[in-house]
């Protein structure tokens, strides 16, 4: 276990994604990634009661998939990590109370997913655990009564609005040294980032600068360009934000190539399917990369990837009190091996 | 003919303080509650001011149905209650006025809320 | 350390840059025909409440809450969402407008309980609207009351 420069781990026993598993909403089986998820909802409300029980209960179902896919019994999972958008990260912590595994909470807001991948790999590779589970999810309707207007209230969203991801992505990591599978072998963690934007809805913007100095911060310590990866996936700076962050590179004269830069919330909708700016939430980065850009590594279609997960750091008492935006990104390096 | 000239009032002046409320959204960063805010007291405002009075005989609906008229019957009740009883009237008149429809909408509300479930949009 | 290429006075004119308008054009003839066609209804209500007889203060009360009864079912129903997020301001401010706001969020909270979810929730919206429509009514009431005794 090393630092490399001033943000950045290197895992010197990397962990290896032993199984992943992802679960879209209704909205999002209709996007244009709908054949990679592992499930698809028909319903929003699960059978539960109310939205944040049919929140909890995706997470459940989608942890309960990957440890079935890594053929590991619940009881022999040493540790759960993850988050969500709920006050109090309740769907995670209560999914967590099913399961039994030990829990650590986290929030990154939209990018809780790779803090997770962050924090665990780091856990792993350092002797403290043999295996994670790392999850985040989101939910329309739960973010949106939190965070905006109650769902029959009649408001038009402007066209920077993101659409929050009714969704799901869990990842276990293992401690196998030598064996195959896509590895995680560093992780960077970002600084919280401001540039004064106080439009609550314009996340992509929000969040762009701070996923600029994550990826360069990343970029520096490990000595790398840009054209080292095969892929650099964003989270959800969604199609605006995506733009924004390209420019960002051109102006600081760091080579990014358009044609390596995806964006996960920007991938995730059609654009006829009116999610404006593209889908966010955690659980768009969490669903994006265990249902298809991880699928995609095992098939060999890229080696190695840099995935960056964006946060909006905001509550609704920081907008109300008229704040601006501050922005967060976590990155970690996933090596496809043989 | 009387009857279309009526309605055409109200469909356009109804219409165009609608778009006053558009602007606002377009323009401005104003969340919905600080714009029905803004047009109901502008209707009190307005009310006070004599300018509102002569636009509801003119387009009638078109000048009552939006929350303008709410702003307008809540100063016209007040005024009125206290050329009726003095200076109290100004505490009464307002919601005298008014009762009808804030109580519609309190009690339609409640109905709404235990007969209805909020729907997850598509 | 910054390693940002952008102040955040730059950053502001590259994003807006960046960001497509709405579309004002359409948006302003949505609002017009939607919050012309509320108002309409709402005159046809009057021209009933006139045939019914009701008299010149029970026929606004009629009109009023016929709206608002029109307004909250459409929000019950999961209707007035979407017509919302086609008209924009042209369902907002109409009075059927008002009953959605106060009908939205006690739909949406109900299931934190009849007190704190529904019965405090129904005032989120309107609240602000009562208590500064009320307020300015009787400030104006005052206003009237004193330039009265003055003048005369």
């Amino acid at each position: 276990m090393s630092r490399a420069g001033t943000q950045t781990f290197i895992y010197d026993r990397p962990p290896v994604i032993a199984a992943h598993a992802s679960i879209a909403g209704p909205k999002e089986g209709q996007g244009p990634l709908a054949e990679w998820f592992d499930a698809v909802l028909e319903d929003d409300l699960l059978g539960q009661k109310s939205w944040e029980l049919a929140e909890m209960e995706m997470v459940r179902r989608c942890v309960q998939r990957a440890l079935n896919d890594g053929h590991i019994e619940d009881s022999a999972v040493q540790a759960m990590l993850g988050g969500d958008l709920n006050n109090q990260i309740i769907a995670s912590s209560f999914a967590a109370r099913a399961l039994g595994a030990p829990f650590i909470g986290l929030y990154g807001a939209c990018s809780t997913f790779v803090q997770a991948l962050v924090l665990g790999s780091a856990l792993i590779s350092g002797g403290f655990l043999d295996n994670a589970v790392c999850c985040a999810s989101s939910h329309f309707c739960t973010a949106e009564r939190q965070f905006r207007f109650p769902l029959e209230l009649g408001t038009q969203r402007p066209p920077q609005a993101s659409w929050t991801a009714t969704a799901c992505g869990a990842a276990l990591l293992e401690a196998r040294p030598g064996a195959a599978g896509l590895r995680v072998v560093s992780g960077t963690v970002g600084r919280v980032i401001d540039l004064n934007i106080t439009d609550a809805n314009h996340m992509g913007a929000a969040m762009a600068p701070a996923v600029f100095d994550c990826i360069a911060a990343h970029l520096s310590d490990t000595g790398r360009s840009a054209r080292d990866y095969d892929l650099i996936a964003t989270g959800d700076l969604g199609w605006i934000g995506r733009d924004l962050l390209l420019e960002l590179f051109s102006a600081a004269e760091i080579d990014l190539p358009a044609d390596r830069l995806v964006d996960c919330g920007a991938s995730l909708f059609f654009r006829e399917q009116d999610a404006h700016a593209g889908g966010s939430g955690c659980g768009c980065v969490a669903s994006v990369s265990c249902g298809w850009l991880m699928k995609r590594m095992e098939r060999g279609e890229f080696r190695r990837m840099l995935l960056a997960g964006s946060g909006a750091m905001l509550s609704p008492t920081s907008s109300q009190q008229g704040q601006s935006v501050p922005g967060i990104a976590y990155a970690v390096c996933i090596e496809g091996g043989e | 003919m009387e009857i279309l000239w009526m309605f055409v009032k109200a469909f356009v002046v109804g219409g165009l303080i609608c778009d006053i409320g558009q602007l606002l959204i377009l323009r401005t960063k104003l969340t919905n509650a600080r714009i029905l805010v803004i047009f109901v007291v502008s209707g009190v405002v307005l009310t006070a001011a004599g300018v509102y009075k002569p636009l509801v005989d003119f387009a009638g609906a078109g000048a009552t149905v939006p929350l303008t008229g709410f702003g307008y019957s809540l100063a016209m009740g007040a005024i009125e209650a206290v050329n009726k009883y003095g200076f109290w009237g100004a505490f009464t008149g307002g919601i005298t006025r008014t009762a009808a429809g804030i109580t519609a909408a309190v009690v339609f509300g409640l109905l709404n809320a235990l007969i209805f479930r909020p729907h997850a949009k598509p | 350390m910054s390693r940002q290429p952008y102040t955040p006075d730059e950053y502001r004119e590259l994003v807006s840059r960046l960001t497509p308008p709405s579309r004002m054009l359409r948006g302003y003839w949505r609002a017009f025909w939607v919050g012309g066609t509320i108002c309409c209804l709402g005159q046809a209500l009057t021209l009933w409440a006139e045939q019914l007889n009701l008299g010149e203060i029970t026929a606004p009360m009629f009109t009023t809450s016929a709206l608002v009864f029109l307004g909250t079912t459409l929000t019950g129903i999961g209707v007035y969402d979407v017509i919302g997020k086609y008209a924009g301001a042209g369902s907002a401010i109409p009075v059927t407008g008002f009953a959605n706001s106060m009908a939205a969020p006690a739909i949406e909270f109900q299931r934190e309980g009849p007190i704190t979810g529904v019965g405090a929730r129904l005032f989120t919206l309107a609240g602000p609207v009562l208590a500064y429509g009320i307020s300015a009514s009787v400030a104006v009431g005052v206003v009237y009351w004193l330039v009265k005794g003055w003048v005369l």
